[in-house]
């Protein structure tokens, strides 16, 4: 870990201008064990950790497996409703569609970058989930079969992230903790979306309402899933609470996500597929049947019903776009030898205006290509209120 | 290849008489990119009326590990603010 380099707000691998923060190399254990004190104090008193902190490796390593997770699972769950959208039953509902499924790219990259924060590049990232080493969540291995599933999956699968997620807007990762903020403000869109597609379905026709009924009964159980193993099985729980990076058990967000979907169901118009769902007046909850746990394991090994498809699909997309990212690498490096070239000499009196080079004068209103300056003259110093543009005299 | 972008972070004026605020970081193969980028990854929803991009790696930031000797010279000066100084009872407007 110490081995990584730290650029100040976000870093990656390999990159930045040396060594700053973190433990030094060789900390002797007195200074790690004062180190350690000084992270447990900031986590008890809820500060929040920020990148250059100095932290155990443990922790870097959990916040990164899950965040990764997470990100992986914003774009693969692009799949299951990107393939709805040029069959939308309308122009509205299409254009919803891509709003919600752009949002969920957009949430991978929130995620992306708070990862990146803890020093793992993207590139690392997209390979681990490409290779199959790193997961993404087991609902999105469950296919789409009907326009009903678009819905089911913003009211229930998305509902269950939010119930996930709302807590981990105080986890005690500064940047995980932000990327969550805006993630969950964006979600409720989503969920609502869902909710008043499923609403019209229900009170349409008795085929539109039948298919909103069964793709409730298709999803509800994956959804009550995506809260991850009970309790007494949940491997890293107790020490991610510890760490405040987990701020409920698995089982008391489940039981939260039933306590909230039963009274939507009911004004749906449409029944949980759970005979055993019943009040229970002492405590104060739905009680609900068990969940098939073996169904879980084997998805998430891999054998759910569109484990290969969807990682394959993703490989591809990934590789179809690489002439993109080329072109776009290949258009900055020559705009930016451009930029690092000498300017044309300037006219001698009397003759005519020089033409300048086509590609120069493809864009007169960009700083870089504003007013040439004379060559005796002393380079025009860039303007400080306007940090984004960069005069071409201080770029070489 | 992605993997030679470097990495941008991205600030956001949300409306005109407020300064820009950090708002994450992307990737990009340059300026002009990045705040094509940057539009459509944070002011999805009218968030912005203005954006910076500025190239990681440009950025120098104090260290945590200074933090203490680095902003200690503020600590012992309560001199500097107002609640300091005592004033008589009364006296108002000041």
């Amino acid at each position: 870990m110490s081995s990584v380099t730290t650029p100040p707000l976000s870093r990656r691998a390999g990159e930045g201008k040396g060594p700053a923060g973190s433990a030094p190399g060789g900390a002797s254990p007195e200074e790690e064990a004062a180190l350690q004190a000084a992270f447990d104090a900031a986590v008890a008193a809820e500060e929040r950790i920020e990148p250059r902190d100095w932290m155990p490796d443990a922790y870097r390593a959990t916040l990164v497996r899950q965040i990764a997770q997470h990100a992986h699972s914003e774009i693969i769950g692009m799949q299951p409703e990107a393939n709805w959208i040029t069959r939308a039953p309308s122009l509205r509902r299409k254009a919803i569609l891509m709003a919600k499924v752009q949002d969920e790219a957009g949430h991978g990259l929130y995620l992306y970058g708070a990862a990146e924060t803890l020093g793992t590049g993207r590139e690392q990232l997209l390979d681990k989930l490409h290779a199959g080493r790193q997961k993404y969540s087991s609902i999105f291995n469950y296919p789409t079969l009907t326009w009903a599933d678009v819905g089911a999956i913003g009211w229930l699968v998305d509902g269950a992230a939010i119930t996930n997620q709302v807590p981990l807007c105080r986890c005690s990762y500064g940047p995980y903790a932000r990327a969550m903020v805006r993630i969950c403000k964006e979600e409720s869109f989503h969920q609502r979306q869902g909710y008043e597609l499923l609403l019209a379905l229900s009170r349409g026709t008795e085929a539109q309402h039948a298919m909103a009924q069964d793709a409730v009964d298709r999803w509800w159980w994956p959804s009550l899933m995506m809260f991850g193993p009970p309790d007494e099985e949940s491997a890293h729980s107790a020490r991610s609470m510890e760490w405040k990076i987990k701020r409920h058990s698995n089982d008391e967000l489940r039981q939260r996500f039933v306590d909230i979907c039963v009274p939507q169901a009911e004004a749906l118009g449409l029944t949980l597929p759970d005979p055993e769902l019943r009040w229970n007046e002492q405590r104060e909850h739905w009680d609900f049947g068990a969940i098939d746990w073996q169904e879980f394991r084997d998805v998430l090994a891999g054998n759910g019903p569109c484990n290969d498809q969807r990682l394959h699909r993703r490989r591809a997309a990934h590789e179809d776009g690489a002439w993109v990212r080329e072109a776009a690498a290949a258009h900055a490096a020559k705009q930016a030898a451009r930029r690092a070239a000498p300017h044309p000499a300037p006219p001698t009196a009397g003759t005519e205006p020089p033409t300048r080079p086509a590609e120069q004068s493809r864009q007169p209103h960009t700083p870089e290509h504003a007013p040439q300056p004379h060559p005796d003259e002393p380079a025009p110093q860039a303007r400080a209120d306007e940090p984004a543009q960069r005069g071409v005299e201080h770029s070489s | 290849m992605s993997a030679d972008w470097p990495l941008w972070e991205v600030f956001v004026r949300s409306r005109r008489g407020l300064s820009h605020t950090h708002a994450g970081s992307l990737h990009a193969p340059d300026a002009q990119m990045a705040l094509r980028n940057a539009r459509d990854l944070f002011t999805r929803r009218s968030e912005g009326v203005s954006l910076w991009v500025v190239p990681s790696g440009e950025i120098t930031a104090s260290s945590p590990d200074e933090k203490d000797p680095f902003f200690a010279p503020a600590a012992d000066k309560p001199y500097r603010h107002p609640t300091f100084y005592e004033v008589p009872e009364g006296v108002r407007n000041l």
